[in-house]
């Protein structure tokens, strides 16, 4: 398998070819394609029902589109075309894919029988082979980097809905992703803690060269960290552009209209 | 009638010898079986092809649904190289595997969602995920109901009688039958399940407590 340093920087990170999603009768996404550069900040944006979830959790395997393509850096990620057919990908193809896939959730999902460092070696160690000793290591400068030095023994339950989320972030890149998935990952804090977990956010984003997508009501945050911005209504993309243009100059109405319900305007 | 103590003194090795030999033997041995197998059971409904889960379903239902002194004789004659003992164990491990798997289920099923997807988002293995993340979750839930069977099996020795194991009970039956005398022994052995259930539920609790998700 090539490595993806190997691989010629204009191949996407994410590309959706044709992805079609319907939960039952009800058809959330259909004949979607968009692609995302590697080391891209997009935030997803559109009213709730939208479909951003199911976007992202397609991207991290959680769901599984029912037509079309989804290549992570120009590999397909569950199905692949065979001879015009469409053909599923055998799960150990899948979990290959993955590890190159971080995701943080809007409600945390710490392990609470683990402790904070447990949670963050357990896949270090278990799915990239690492040694406790170095896995350890390393997630010792994660939580320095989120704030949350001296919490390594500390049990999720014991620690606030921000710093569970700063515990997750951490756990996240712990695994060294080329692409991080965020999903309303402030929509679950209280207001007031919201800003430190931005600021976390705003760091990594400044230090690394993840490829993020972002699904986020924080249009602050939304234009400080992302270099595009995609509006989605009704299953599909319906106008993409920079933060700025988007924010400032919406061209379509449904956008304009969005924008000013969030931002209260 | 008055409450005779040779009688008691006279009973106890006999009782006792029931009770370590029978008793407390097969609750400890078909205890560690069902706590097992209930669990293997509980895995194999998730995970088995559709076919073999439904056929565990209807086994798991049958056993459930027959009394447990028809399955020792049935075991019984059925098993004919086995001594009536290890018959004994098995049925009541196989029995009560059934009921620990129901419970082990519901505690499966009470890990919330998100923790399977933070399992997969991290790419851990399926085995990983069942033995790191979601067992650990579902046993702290099911641990009382567990113990509860546990208790409930011990209460169930006396049915081996029906294959010729003598338990306790059996035993102590077997005393009055000989001095025509029921009272002292039948008090004995329901204070001696008494001193042995009580600090078995008292364990559960203290590992109930070791095992709380906190600091
Ligand atoms: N597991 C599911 N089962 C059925 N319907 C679902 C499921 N997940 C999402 N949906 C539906 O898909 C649509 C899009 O949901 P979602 O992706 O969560 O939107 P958003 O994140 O933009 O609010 C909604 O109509 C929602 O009800
Ligand atoms: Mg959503």
């Amino acid at each position: 398998m090539p490595s993806p340093h190997d691989l010629d920087p204009s191949t996407p990170a994410i590309r959706f070819e044709g992805v079609e999603k319907r939960f039952g009768d009800n058809v959330v996404l259909q004949g979607l394609d968009f692609e995302v550069a590697r080391g891209d900040r997009v935030t997803l944006i559109g009213p709730s029902g939208s479909g951003k979830t199911t976007i992202l959790r397609l991207v991290m395997t959680l769901e599984e589109a029912n037509e079309g393509y989804i290549f992570i850096d120009g590999e397909p990620l569950t199905h692949t075309r065979e001879g015009g057919k469409r053909v599923a990908l055998k799960e150990r193809h899948r979990n290959e894919m993955r590890k190159r896939i971080g995701m943080v959730f809007q409600q945390f999902n710490l392990f609470p029988n683990m402790t904070v460092m447990e949670n963050l070696i357990e896949a270090p160690v278990h799915v990239l082979g690492l040694s406790k000793a170095d896995a350890v290591e390393r997630g010792r400068e994660l939580l320095a980097r989120v704030g949350l030095v001296g919490k390594e023994d500390a049990h999720p339950s014991s620690l606030s809905g921000g710093q569970q989320q700063r515990v997750a972030i951490a756990r996240a890149l712990a695994m060294d992703p080329e692409i991080l998935l965020l999903d309303e990952v402030t929509s679950a804090l209280d207001p007031e803690i919201v800003g430190e977990v931005l600021e976390i956010l705003r760091d990594v984003a400044r230090t690394t060269d993840i490829t993020m997508l972002i699904v986020t009501h924080e249009m602050h945050f939304a234009r400080d960290v992302s270099n595009r911005v995609m509006m989605f209504d009704g299953g599909r993309v319906i106008e993409q552009g920079d933060p700025e243009t988007i924010f400032t100059a919406p061209t379509q109405e449904r956008t304009k209209s969005f924008l000013s319900a969030v931002l209260g305007a | 009638m008055s409450w005779n103590w040779d009688h008691v003194w006279d009973s106890l090795p006999f009782l006792l010898e029931g009770f370590v030999q029978v008793t407390l033997l097969v609750t400890v041995v078909s205890s560690a079986i069902a706590a097992v197998l209930g669990l293997l059971i509980a895995i194999a409904r998730r995970t088995a092809p559709a076919p073999i889960a439904a056929l565990l379903t209807f086994v798991v239902n049958f056993i459930r649904m027959t009394p447990i002194v028809v399955q020792l004789v049935f075991a019984y004659f059925a098993f004919l190289a086995l001594d009536a003992l290890t018959v004994g164990i098995l049925v009541f491990g196989v029995h009560y595997a059934t009921y620990m798997a129901e419970v082990y289920r519901a505690g499966i099923d009470s890990v919330p969602k998100g923790q399977w997807e933070a399992t997969t988002a991290l790419s851990m293995s399926r085995s990983r995920t069942w033995r790191a993340v979601i067992m650990p979750q579902a046993i702290r839930a099911t641990l009382p109901a567990l113990g509860n069977y546990v208790i409930s099996m011990f209460k169930d020795t006396p049915f081996l009688i029906a294959i010729t194991v003598a338990d306790m009970v059996s035993n102590a039956l077997e005393y009055g039958g000989d001095h025509f005398r029921y009272v002292e022994v039948i008090v004995l052995a329901g204070v001696l399940f008494l001193i042995a259930s009580y600090p078995t539920s008292l364990a559960i609790r203290k590992l109930e407590e070791r095992i709380a998700f906190t600091t």
